[in-house]
């Protein structure tokens, strides 16, 4: 199981790749759309890359909540534990 | 209400010659072919193996997020936009003096993103439904590459995409023309862009057997008037225009390459794919495009002809040619599809360019690989560069495509700069 900062970690490069936010900046505490300007449909692709990446499932209706980058971490924990 | 002036004032191109309009110019001039092997995998049981590719990979000049949000024809689209854009004196992406709400976009394509379309399929196919790109439509979507163009500069008038096949770009630069003259735009950003060698399509073209096996000499195998041709040779890559209002670009003191100075479009009605060889609707595209230009059929001293080295295109077009400007014309012609292989919705685009140039520079390119001329053409094709003679020039572009479309598009080097 892999820790929080790693699932961060792995986040971050997923986000940077996607829509070339410097993985530094991505932090639990910052909110996709409002801190690092991530639009809609880059959203789904981090989504979709993050459900392949981590083996767990994000249905549609579940990632619209999660705002942040410390909501989708805690998704991802919760779903692959 | 009287017609505008419509003037050229920057050209930005990536082709199989070379990633900008000086390389591509060059190479014609030089005689180059830009046909290759195509060395993947994928093509190796192929009837036809070889292509015009692109000399610079147009992902190396665009930042790498913008480079993966665009399919393939986008990205040659917006790389040549970007030069034609900086060639007309304007910074990309900065504050510049046109009005947004007058400028416009026409920029062709033949067939679209091809290359997204077939690539999420597999990806369904292969990794299921959620592995599909959310950004699969707006990068497959035929008006893609016109549409990021448009974002990147502001235009916000009309913004256009033509879809007639090979004549598709030049349809562009007619379409483009009709927005400044009708007085909608004062400047259009107008071209074509095409990247479709992909394994289902250079497979597709080539069970209609249009294409060249000449797989063992690929510089050879695009051949216009030969007696050797078999088919054309696919290529991909993006021509584009600024285009401007002729008194918009004096009152900037911007360089003028020359005049846009008509079009004329017609169709076939004869056969989806086979060109009707009576040429009747070519030449009548090349008359209305002279008319509407005001030219009379002796000022054409050059003629870029469709001619994409398919046995029963070539031919018909001579003929349309000696129909339009007369059986004794004595305009030089040429077939630069010869060293660029055919771009399809690029083509009308590239070769308006190299028509321009030609008449900007007084030095028309080579067809090269023509060594045995089919007997009767009756026409002067150029097979080394010629000069043209100093003084007012005019020259034609012709652009034919499957469905039955004829654009030839008419320019002048009246304004041109270095006169």
């Amino acid at each position: 199981m892999p820790s929080t900062e790693e699932i961060r970690t792995d986040l971050a490069d997923i986000v940077n790749e996607v829509a070339g936010v410097p993985a530094s900046d991505v932090q639990l505490d910052k909110s996709f759309t409002d801190d690092l300007d991530v639009d809609s449909l880059s959203m789904v692709e981090i989504i979709y890359a993050a459900e392949e990446k981590f083996g767990v499932s994000i249905p549609d209706e579940e990632a619209k909540n999660l705002k942040t980058v410390g909501d989708a971490v805690a998704y991802i924990e919760r779903a692959a534990s | 209400m009287s017609r505008s002036t419509v003037v050229v004032t920057g050209l930005g191109a990536t082709t199989p010659l070379g990633g900008d309009v000086a390389s591509t110019w060059e190479g014609m001039l030089a005689g180059r072919s830009g046909v290759s092997a195509i060395t993947a995998d994928w093509a190796a049981d192929l009837a036809s193996r070889i292509a015009g590719q692109l000399a610079v990979d147009p992902a190396e000049k665009l930042e790498r997020v913008e480079a993966r949000r665009l399919d393939r024809f986008s990205q040659v689209a917006v790389v040549a936009a970007r030069e034609a854009w900086e060639d007309a004196g304007f910074g990309w992406g900065e504050d510049n003096p046109v009005d947004r709400d007058r400028l416009g976009v026409s920029v062709a394509t033949g067939i679209g993103g091809m290359h997204t379309f077939l690539g999420q399929w597999d990806a369904q196919k292969e990794r299921g439904p959620r592995r599909v790109s959310p950004l699969t439509v707006p990068m497959l979507m035929a008006n893609a590459a016109a549409a990021n163009i448009s974002l990147r500069l502001g235009a916000r008038a009309t913004v256009h995409t033509p879809v007639s096949a090979c004549a598709s770009s030049n349809e562009a630069l007619s379409d483009a023309r009709d927005m400044i003259e009708l007085g909608r735009a004062d400047v259009v950003v107008a071209g074509g862009a095409e990247a479709c060698v992909h394994p289902f399509t250079v497979n597709a073209f080539s069970q209609m057997q249009a294409m060249s096996r000449r797989n063992d000499d690929p510089e050879r195998a695009s051949r216009p008037w030969d007696t050797g041709r078999d088919g054309f040779v696919l290529a991909e890559g993006s021509a584009i225009f600024v285009l401007e209002r002729l008194e918009h670009a004096q009152a900037r003191g911007a360089r003028i390459y020359g005049v846009l100075a008509g079009a004329g479009i017609t169709a076939d009605a004869y056969d989806i794919v086979q060109p009707d060889p009576s040429g009747t609707a070519q030449a009548k595209a090349m008359k209305r495009a002279l008319a509407e230009s005001g030219l009379e059929a002796r000022d054409i001293v050059h003629v870029n002809a469709h001619a994409t080295s398919t046995p029963a295109g070539d031919g018909a077009e001579a003929g349309s040619i000696r129909e339009a400007l007369g059986q004794d014309t004595t305009a030089v012609v040429t077939a630069t599809k010869s060293m660029t292989g055919h771009l399809l919705g690029g083509a009308g685009a590239l070769e308006s360019m190299a028509t321009l140039l030609a008449l900007h520079d007084r030095k028309v390119p080579p067809t090269i690989n023509l060594d045995d001329p089919e007997p009767g053409l009756g026409i002067d094709i150029a097979t080394s560069v010629r000069e043209l003679p100093e003084g007012d020039l005019a020259g034609i572009n012709n652009s034919f495509g499957f469905g039955g479309h004829n654009v030839a598009v008419a320019f002048t080097n009246q304004y041109a700069s270095n006169r």
